[in-house]
């Protein structure tokens, strides 16, 4: 007896394999008396149509001559064809041979068959769906998988810390709409000291966003070792990439070289959102306009110039912002994210804003397209800033602590400053046995900001995440044996700042504990210089 | 180890005196001064030259506050620095170990 069965369309090539392979096999007769021959019908054999329709078994002699695969069936002594049909779907054939008896078959063996094919019919047809969702459940695991993949190696490609410059602070925001995205932004630092700034967007999203992302990048930080002017980048970046960029994709991308020392910064567009700059509570932005890069050979980008002053707040932003909808179908716009910039006490405290407006904004809407935020803010004085790391050993908690107590000295009530202290030493200890799993060789680190308004300390690890938000603890609860006695970190970190940040950046997971200077009003100037 | 402790009498009571910091490693020396002194209807923990507690210091002190009740003893705190009795009170712990008034003005 021989079954061949037809396939689902995408089963169809493994099989032609297998029975191909079949077919090269010389078949020996087993003791049995049985062989087993593969017969191959071909997605456009009318052997397919004419069984569809038959009423039941039909015999060899009956069948269309002009069916290659009738050919093969007699070749193989194929005596009897029948169709397995379900649903006026023909989900599979049984082929047999010559009876043992080498007797024709008789009008009874048509009958049982027949009727065993309308049993086998539907049971074929399930096992094949099964079959099928399981392939789809698998592939579908695979691509998920890969998915994963590529966002950590899209990870990659961004800065995983972003640099102190000298009294300057970065911070950015950076979420695909997809797993991936075709967003990016960078800070190259350039030979001659100063650092470029680049920002920019993929036309579409998702996987093929992030593969012109992955090229434009490259190609962005490749010719930021040979040229520094930011319309010479943009220009040559753009011949560069005309050549691969698929018909129909384009970058909008900007470019900021910025001297640290005096905040002489130059720029050029190629089609990217005008970023803004605040500079003493008024927001502008910074003109500059050109051709996105991958559409025109020949583009050219003017060059323009500013000045970004002491206690200056920039916004590099892209239109996942900007042109994100409400349910009513509004968008976010400008003018929202121009009065985010206005109210901002700092970066951080910017991309925070903006993250929280835009999500209280667009709730019950998905988000439209890859979001990035950049923010570069000159402290008004130098020294503003300081980062230092740990090893991840138990007791350098107390050493963050220290360090962080003698930078502060002076920055905040001694109150406050305690308090603090006590927050940034729970942080640490929670990066250091929860975060770092107790690993030396990873450090802990932190950095330590003042501005005049308030004064951050920032935790990273490498932990997995934002951490699980646990009971919270009662003492109560805890003296009737009802709650461990441990659990107290959270709640003292929450209950002696004034705010707590959490954040993941790439493959880091920071913790920003906030003390406000200037709202404590129960604290009179001579408490503050109690020692 | 973080913490030594030294068991003493002062103006009639049973006091604790505690030196160095209350953390994980503070465990075994603060359970077995505490055992010496369980059998006291009243127990004064000093904190005077205690210059670091941490959340698992808390932990240790909820755990001897939950065996001094079961014991019936009562406890006392002084010594404390304004920051350190500000967490005892955002933990409650204020509310069943009295803290001794106006510390800082004490020593």
């Amino acid at each position: 007896m021989i079954e061949q069965s037809v396939s689902p369309r995408q089963r169809r090539a493994a099989e032609r394999r297998e029975a191909r392979a079949a077919r090269h096999q010389r078949i020996e007769p087993t003791a049995s008396r049985t062989e087993r021959i593969e017969v191959e019908i071909d997605e456009g054999d009318p052997l397919l149509v004419y069984l569809r329709a038959a009423p039941g078994p039909v015999e060899i002699g009956a069948l269309p001559d002009y069916s290659p695969a009738v050919g093969r069936m007699r070749e193989q002594g194929v005596r009897i064809v029948v169709p397995l049909v379900t649903s006026s779907e023909l989900v599979g054939v049984l082929a047999l041979g010559e009876r043992l008896s080498e007797r024709p078959y008789s009008r009874n063996d048509h009958r049982l068959l027949d009727s065993l094919a309308r049993y086998a019919a539907p049971a074929l047809r399930l096992g094949q769906l099964m079959r099928a969702q399981e392939q789809q459940a698998r592939e579908r695991e695979r691509i998920e998988q890969e998915l994963h993949i590529a966002q950590l190696i899209q990870q990659q490609f961004l800065p995983a810390a972003l640099p102190e410059l000298g009294g300057w602070h970065v911070a950015a925001f950076y979420r695909p709409a997809r797993t991936v995205g075709g967003d990016f932004y960078d800070l190259i630092e350039l030979a001659d000291g100063r650092v470029m700034v680049v920002a920019g967007d993929v036309t579409d999203k998702g996987v093929p966003a992030a593969l012109v992302m992955a090229s434009t990048h490259a190609l962005l930080r490749s010719t930021a070792g040979v040229e520094t002017a930011p319309g010479s980048v943009l220009r040559r970046v753009n011949e560069l990439l005309i050549p691969q960029i698929p018909a129909g994709m384009f970058v909008t991308c900007l470019v900021l070289v910025i001297d640290t020392e005096t905040g002489r910064t130059q720029y050029a567009n190629a089609g990217h959102n005008l970023p803004y700059l605040r500079r003493d509570g008024a927001v502008v932005q910074l003109e500059a306009r050109g051709m996105p890069l991958g559409l025109l050979p020949g583009s050219t980008y003017d060059e323009h110039e500013t000045v970004i002053e002491l206690g200056d707040l920039v916004l590099l932003y892209s239109d996942g912002i900007t042109e994100q909808h409400d349910t009513e179908g509004a968008m976010f716009g400008f003018e929202r994210t121009a009065a985010l910039v206005s109210e901002a006490r700092s970066g951080d405290d910017l991309v925070d804003r903006a993250v929280d407006a835009l999500a209280r904004f667009a709730v019950g809407v998905e988000q439209e397209d890859d979001i990035t935020l950049v923010t570069l803010h000159r402290g008004r004085s130098r020294g503003d800033v300081v980062a230092f790391e740990l090893p991840s050993e138990t007791g350098n908690e107390r050493e963050a602590m220290q360090r962080v107590r003698e930078l502060l000295d002076g920055a905040l009530p001694p109150e406050l400053l305690d308090a603090l202290c006590t927050a940034v030493s729970e942080t640490v200890m929670n990066a250091i046995e929860h975060g770092n799993r107790g690993e030396p060789s990873l450090a802990v680190r932190i950095v330590v900001r003042r501005t005049v308004e308030e004064v951050s300390v920032e935790v990273a690890d490498f932990g997995r995440g934002l951490q699980q938000r646990t009971e919270l603890p009662d003492l109560e609860r805890k003296l009737a044996g009802l709650q461990t006695p441990r659990g107290w970190g959270l709640f003292l970190i929450e209950q002696l700042v004034d705010r707590v940040v959490e954040r993941v950046d790439g493959e880091r997971h920071i913790v920003r504990l906030v003390m406000r200077v200037d709202e404590h009003p129960d604290i009179t100037p001579t408490e503050r210089t109690t020692p | 180890m973080s913490v030594t402790t030294q068991v003493l009498e002062r103006d009639g009571e049973l006091v604790i005196a505690l030196t160095g910091r209350i953390d994980r490693e503070a465990a075994a020396e603060l359970d077995s001064a505490y055992g010496a002194v369980r059998t006291h209807a009243a127990v004064g923990l000093d904190f005077t030259a205690v210059d670091y507690i941490n959340s698992t210091g808390i932990a240790l002190i909820v755990g001897v506050l939950a065996r001094a009740r079961a014991d019936g003893v009562r406890l006392r705190a002084s010594g404390l620095t304004p920051h350190y009795r500000h967490i005892f009170e955002i933990t409650r712990l204020s509310d069943f170990i009295e803290i001794a008034p106006s510390d800082t003005q004490q020593s």
